[in-house]
Formats: C-alpha cells, structure tokens, sequence
C-alpha cells in the first residue's frame, strides 16, 4: 500500500459513522470538521504514524493543520522521510 | 546494580511495613506523611517509567502495571500519587517536552524533589474537559493565567502543575510552578475517599508564565496533551482496579477462613464461596485486559488506546463490585473501620470517575465494536 492509501485506510477504519458511504471525505478535506472521527483520534493517528512510518514527530510539526486532510498528512510523512534520508 | 526484581521486591516491602498497615491512619489524618513520600523515593519509584538517563527505573508498561499494582494494594493514596505524578505529569513531560524541560524536571522528579500534579478539572467543567474556563493571554514573553480548578489530587502537596486553559477555542498546557506569584490551594477534606490524595483547588491569578514554560504547541493541549495523559491515567487507573480489588479478595479470603458461624469458618459457606469464586474469575480477567493493554503500549500499537480505555472500564467496574462483595462477606465488621474493606468500597468508587467516567468512556468503546465487529456478509437485518 502506498503511504496515501495507507493514511486514507486507516482514517477509514476510525470513522465513528454507521456507513462510511455516509461519511465521504476526499484528500483535501478537514477531517477533524466532518465530526466523523473522536477526540483521541489526533493523538492516534499520531502514533500510528510514528511508529508504521518509523518516524519522530517534533513538536513544531503538530500543528492540527498538519493532520488536518490527508494530502496534509502524506505531506508531512514524505516530508519526514526526505529528512531522514538527507540525514 | 539493583535489578528491576530487586527494585519491586523492595518496593513490596516497604509497601508491606509501611504502606499497608498506616493507610486508614492516612486517611484519617487526610494526609501522607514526608517521611512516607521520602521512603519510596528511596526505592525511585516516582521516576518509574521515566529513563535511566533521568534518573528513572525505565519500567516498561508492563512493570509499571505491576508496580501499580503492588503500590495500589497497599495504599490507594500513594497509587494516586504514581497516577498523577508518573503517568499524567512525567509521561506528558517526555512526550512533549522540549530538551530543555526534560533536563530541567524530569531528574527533580524522579527523585521526588518536585512531586506533580495534573490540573484540568474545573468546578464546572470535568467530562466535557474541551470545555475549560481557566484562560491566557500572551503579554509579552509570558502568558497570564487565570482560572480555578478543582479535584486536583497532590495539588496541595505538588511543587509542579500541568495546567490546562484555553483562549477563545485553543486549549494550551502550562508547566506552572506552585510558587509562582498567583498561585494558591485550597485543601478539599471530608471526601468520601482518598482524603489522604491531598486533592485541592488551585486557583490561578493573573500567573505569569514564562513562554518557554508551554508544554507541546500553543494550541495542543487538547488533542495531544490532554488526550495523551489521559491515556496513560486510564493505564494507571486499570491497574488501580485490580490493585483495590485483589487486596479486597485477600481480605475475603482471610476473613473467610477464620471467621466462625454456626459450626463453620465462612468460608465453607457455598454462598460465601460464590462470591470469592466470582471475584476471582473477575480479577484474573481484568488482569489480564490490563496486561493485554500494556503489551500493546509497549509495542506502540494502535489498539493500545483503545484497549487501555477497556481494560479502565472493566477493572473499575469489577473493583466496585468485587470491593461491596468483600463488605458482604464481612457482615457487620464490613462497616467498621477497624477493617479496611470499607475503605477499599470507598476507594474503588473514585475509579469509575476519574479519567473518564464509565458513562464517557462506554460511547468511546460501543464506537469501536460498532466500526471493528460489522460482517458485511451475515447477520444482517
Ligand atoms: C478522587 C478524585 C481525584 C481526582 N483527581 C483529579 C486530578 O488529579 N486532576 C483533575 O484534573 N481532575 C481530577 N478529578 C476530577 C475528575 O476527573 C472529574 O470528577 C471527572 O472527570 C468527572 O467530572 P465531574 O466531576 O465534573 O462530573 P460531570 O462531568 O459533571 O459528570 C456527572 C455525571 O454525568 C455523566 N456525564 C457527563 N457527561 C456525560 C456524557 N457526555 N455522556 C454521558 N454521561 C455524562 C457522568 O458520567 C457522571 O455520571 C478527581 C476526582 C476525584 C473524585
């Protein structure tokens, strides 16, 4: 799976909805808006991250904005790998 | 060098001298003596879970649910302590503390130098914690604090809050010393359990708080700080329960061998025996949600909320009841406090409040088997 499928899946299986065609969202929308998802899932999807991309996080990077759609989130972790790599 | 069997060991010692026997005396003092607090920081279990390199014991999820549980049995009170000192304050600390902050308070609370307490509830605020009062304002290069809170356990006791407010819609957390101008306590006594937990309202006037004393982002107190703590809370709070209910099945047991009617110790009795038969069962498996809960920790598992939120809700519930059970099977000496099974009825009935009440957490939980057990082929309507 590629890392945008992945992150798209995994917000999937956390929507807090009866029928995920009830719950639509594309790359570039709030996920946190849509009311789909609850209160502890920022700091899961944040887990889920660090640990299926083997990556630290900082501080300076938790803006909601950041885990806000998915294009956002792909783009932190592309960000992130290119860090490590260029390391 | 101590091993981590020698540190636990020791530590069940000392909870057997010196916790155990002293914890109703506790209470009714409403308070936990220094030279307690220094005793076990001795045996460096305030830095518990936090890393060598800050002095701490390093314990993994796992042998930190064992401690809690040694701890919890002893003494309810001092289990707070780990609670809110460990699990919500140092855990928070390591998560999101800059290098700085770590250097700075993590070494000092390993040690016990600076006990912490987790300051979030409010007089009218405490399920809907996104709904806080307390509030700041940047003046400068510090934040103004202003607000109450209330139900903070250690807050008369801690020389270090993590505060929660909010400006306008962002919550933030502060690392605020209890010597900082604006600060005051004020002791809550006469509670109908953990009198010895020191729990106070805190009130915060016009605090200046250095900036470099934000813990995470402006702005994330909420979705990371306050929900991260309270995940480990829960942790904490899971093995609280077993903790509170294997004293309470002890205590049965005890007193079920060697309390005599008609002929016959009690515990020959079939009805007695149903009750330790279901205490049993009850805690084995809520020991085991615990330990299940904390292998996921360990492994940074996505289910570990998830399953941790389970394990608090199981354990609190079968601490209440395993604890009204062990009051039945001592009859009238259940009502006196020259056993402790009445303090343990009372104390097993704080964990269904605190880090969120059965009510919060059963919605949190019915959400998951509703996403994680739908068969699409069968069963259908
Ligand atoms: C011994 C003790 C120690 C504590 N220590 C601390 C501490 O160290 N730090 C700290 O910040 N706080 C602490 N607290 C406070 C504790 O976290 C709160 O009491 C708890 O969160 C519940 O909030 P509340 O008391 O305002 O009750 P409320 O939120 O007013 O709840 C009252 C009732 O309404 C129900 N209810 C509320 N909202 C909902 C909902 N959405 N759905 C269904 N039912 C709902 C609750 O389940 C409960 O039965 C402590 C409390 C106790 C008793």
């Amino acid at each position: 799976m590629s890392t945008h499928e992945k992150i798209r899946h995994y917000i999937e299986s956390n929507l807090v909805t009866f029928d995920a065609s009830e719950a639509p969202f594309t790359d570039d929308d709030n996920i946190f808006e849509k009311g789909f998802l609850n209160s502890m899932f920022a700091m899961q999807m944040l887990t889920y991250i660090e640990t299926e991309f083997n990556l630290t996080v900082d501080n300076d990077d938790l803006e909601l904005i950041n885990f806000s759609t998915v294009n956002n989130i792909v783009g932190l972790i592309e960000k992130k790998q290119r860090g490590r790599s260029s390391a | 060098m101590k091993t981590l069997t020698d540190v636990l060991s020791q530590v069940e010692q000392y909870a057997a001298a010196e916790l155990r026997p002293r914890a109703g005396r506790f209470e009714a003092q409403e308070a936990i003596p220094r030279e307690v607090l220094q005793g076990l920081a001795k045996h460096g279990i305030f830095g518990a879970t936090l890393p060598t390199i800050y002095g701490g014991l390093a314990l993994d999820p796992i042998q930190y649910g064992q401690l809690t549980e040694m701890v919890g049995k002893a003494c309810n009170s001092v289990r707070e302590l780990l609670t809110v000192h460990v699990s919500l304050v140092g855990e928070s600390i390591l998560r999101w503390g800059t290098g700085e902050q770590k250097q700075y308070w993590l070494p000092k609370m390993a040690t016990g130098e600076v006990l912490a307490a987790f300051a979030l509830t409010e007089p009218e605020v405490g399920s809907d914690a996104n709904g806080i009062d307390s509030s700041y304002r940047q003046e400068g290069d510090h934040f103004i604090l202003n607000g109450r809170k209330k139900w903070i356990s250690f807050g008369d006791l801690a020389d270090l809050y993590l505060v929660l407010a909010s400006r306008g819609d962002e919550m933030t957390a502060f690392l605020v010393d209890s010597t900082m101008t604006g600060v005051s306590t004020t002791k809550m006594s006469n509670l109908l359990a953990s009198n010895a937990s020191h729990l106070a309202e805190i009130h915060f006037q016009d605090v200046e708080v250095p900036l470099g004393n934000v813990l995470g982002r402006v702005g994330g107190g909420f979705a990371y700080v306050v929900n991260s703590a309270l995940d480990h809370g829960r942790y904490s709070i899971a093995w609280a329960g077993v903790a509170i209910a294997q004293e309470a099945l002890d205590g049965m047991v005890t007193y079920g061998r060697t309390r005599r009617q008609g002929g016959r110790v009690i515990g020959a009795y079939a009805e007695v025996q149903q009750m330790i038969a279901e205490a049993s069962v009850n805690i084995h498996a809520s020991r085991a949600l615990c330990i299940a809960a904390g292998q996921k920790r360990r492994d940074k598992h996505p289910d570990a909320v998830i399953e941790t939120t389970m394990a608090k809700y199981f354990t609190s519930k079968m601490a209440m009841k395993v604890a009204t059970d062990a009051v039945q099977v001592f009859g009238g000496n259940g009502f006196s406090r020259e056993y402790p099974v009445e303090r343990l009825f009372r104390e097993a009935k704080a964990l269904e409040i605190i880090e969120g009440t059965s009510q919060v957490l059963q919605p949190v939980i019915a959400q998951h088997a509703l996403r994680t057990c739908y068969q699409q082929g069968w069963w259908r309507a």
